[in-house]
């Protein structure tokens, strides 16, 4: 059985956004207004561009303190797998895992799985496209999840302000992973998901279609 | 589906998928059915009866959820006789001096405006379409824009980060939440519903012509 035929194939152009179809070679979408391009060609350079921002924020995030701790004349401070170790040894491994995951597996498994299906899309795979597109949308869904974070911090540092027997301010890594979470986010938006679909089209059936 | 002739309909009647391009014919699926795309799965139409109404109430339900979880207090903390209310505003804007002010900007934008702008847009849009009058002005451009802004809205995750704060001072303090806290949970369940009841097709092609025959304003 053989796929079904593309709006590229019929000679048309798709809105991404709305699903309109339009006459190939129109220029803004009519009903929503996106600018209207059969593939997005320039898509990798943003995907990659994003995708460098984010990693370069990624560093700083996990050196820096993200939480500065004062428990009446003691201060601490945490970097984010800081706190997480410290949490898990308190008595708390269940929460430890959410912020491990959260700020730890999910931006590192973002970062690898947006580079691989970037390049997998210029250099084919034999990966099948569904479970390249299943991954794509997961990447997509997960990636807002990591702001967990930066939320905690931004609740503890308003809350735990109890004058001198204990208050948390937040350190600078709350920013650049932020930052970090927003430009990956970026990253995985910017990549166009038809790529993934064409070129399974040109290594399965390349015989003539219409 | 019929490979040949799809390209001379008019692409007013079709429908493209927006993950991987597939050329489909619109139909309105029957009671209780979805389109999904043949090729990746993604769901294409899927419209719910009376829809409409339904997702004007959750949207006028989270408007006024967003601002009273901004009003009351959200969460309570106390120990040794100190005691401290914050307010969603409070967390929002806690990030204060030098460049951490730029991060209080954007998560209040992530947890307020960006949840209140998007109630607002689906009622101004929505709303007069549900009552059969003509879509406002603008109303393709808005929606377009409510769209565009749905992955910021993040009221959910900060909720979760509401339960994991908690668990991270429990050794340091006694926290407890305010009414703000079941308002902006009960915001989250709603969101999601919301998401769910809405047929972005149904929606767009509505704007597009207006509801139903009765209203033929066919000016895109």
């Amino acid at each position: 059985m053989s796929g079904p035929v593309t709006a590229r194939a019929a000679g048309f152009v798709a809105c991404t956004r709305c699903t309109r179809v339009w006459p190939g070679g129109t220029a803004q979408c009519g009903r929503c207004g996106k600018p209207l391009v059969s593939r997005d060609t320039h898509s990798l350079s943003r995907v990659w561009a994003w995708w460098v921002a984010g990693l370069l924020c990624y560093i700083p995030a996990n050196l820096y303190p993200m939480l500065r701790t004062r428990v009446l004349f003691t201060t601490s401070e945490d970097t984010i797998v800081g706190g997480a170790v410290e949490l898990a040894l308190h008595g708390a491994p269940f929460v430890a895992l959410i912020i491990l995951v959260a700020s730890v597996a999910i931006p590192i498994g973002k970062f690898v799985a947006i580079a691989w299906l970037a390049v997998s899309v210029r250099r084919g795979s034999r990966t099948t496209p569904h479970s390249r597109h299943r991954m794509y949308e997961i990447v997509e869904y997960i990636g807002r999840w990591s702001m967990i974070d930066v939320f905690v911090v931004a609740i503890l540092t308003a809350l735990v302000q109890l004058n001198l027997a204990a208050s948390i301010k937040p350190g600078p890594a709350a920013l650049a992973f932020a930052l970090s979470v927003i430009f990956t986010m970026l990253s995985a938006q910017a990549f166009d998901p038809r790529l993934i679909w064409d070129r399974a089209e040109d290594d399965t059936d390349a015989g003539p279609r219409a | 589906m019929h490979s040949t002739d799809i390209a001379q309909v008019d692409p007013g009647e079709l429908i493209a998928c927006p993950q991987c391009d597939a050329l489909y014919r619109a139909r309105m699926p029957g009671h209780g059915e979805r389109a999904t795309c043949a090729r990746c799965h993604t769901v294409l139409i899927a419209p719910r009866k009376r829809a409409g109404m339904i997702i004007i109430a959750l949207a006028a339900a989270q408007l006024i959820l967003v601002l009273g979880a901004v009003w009351f207090p959200f969460l309570k903390i106390s120990r040794q006789g100190f005691v401290n209310n914050a307010t969603l505003l409070d967390a929002a804007l806690s990030f204060t001096g030098g460049p951490l002010l730029v991060l209080s900007l954007a998560v209040t934008a992530l947890i307020v405006l960006v949840p209140l702008a998007r109630a607002i847009l689906t009622i101004y849009v929505l709303g007069p379409l549900v009552f059969d009058r003509p879509a406002p002005p603008g109303a393709l451009r808005l929606f377009a824009m409510s769209e565009e802004m749905r992955p910021w809205s993040m009221a959910e995750i900060f909720a979760l980060g509401c339960a994991v704060a908690l668990v991270k001072v429990a050794d340091l303090a006694h926290l407890s939440f305010g009414p703000a806290f079941w308002m902006f949970a009960g915001l989250v369940f709603l969101t999601v519903i919301h998401d769910r009841w809405m047929c972005r097709w149904s929606v767009w092609q509505a704007l597009e012509h207006g509801y139903g025959a009765r209203r033929d304003k066919a000016t895109a």
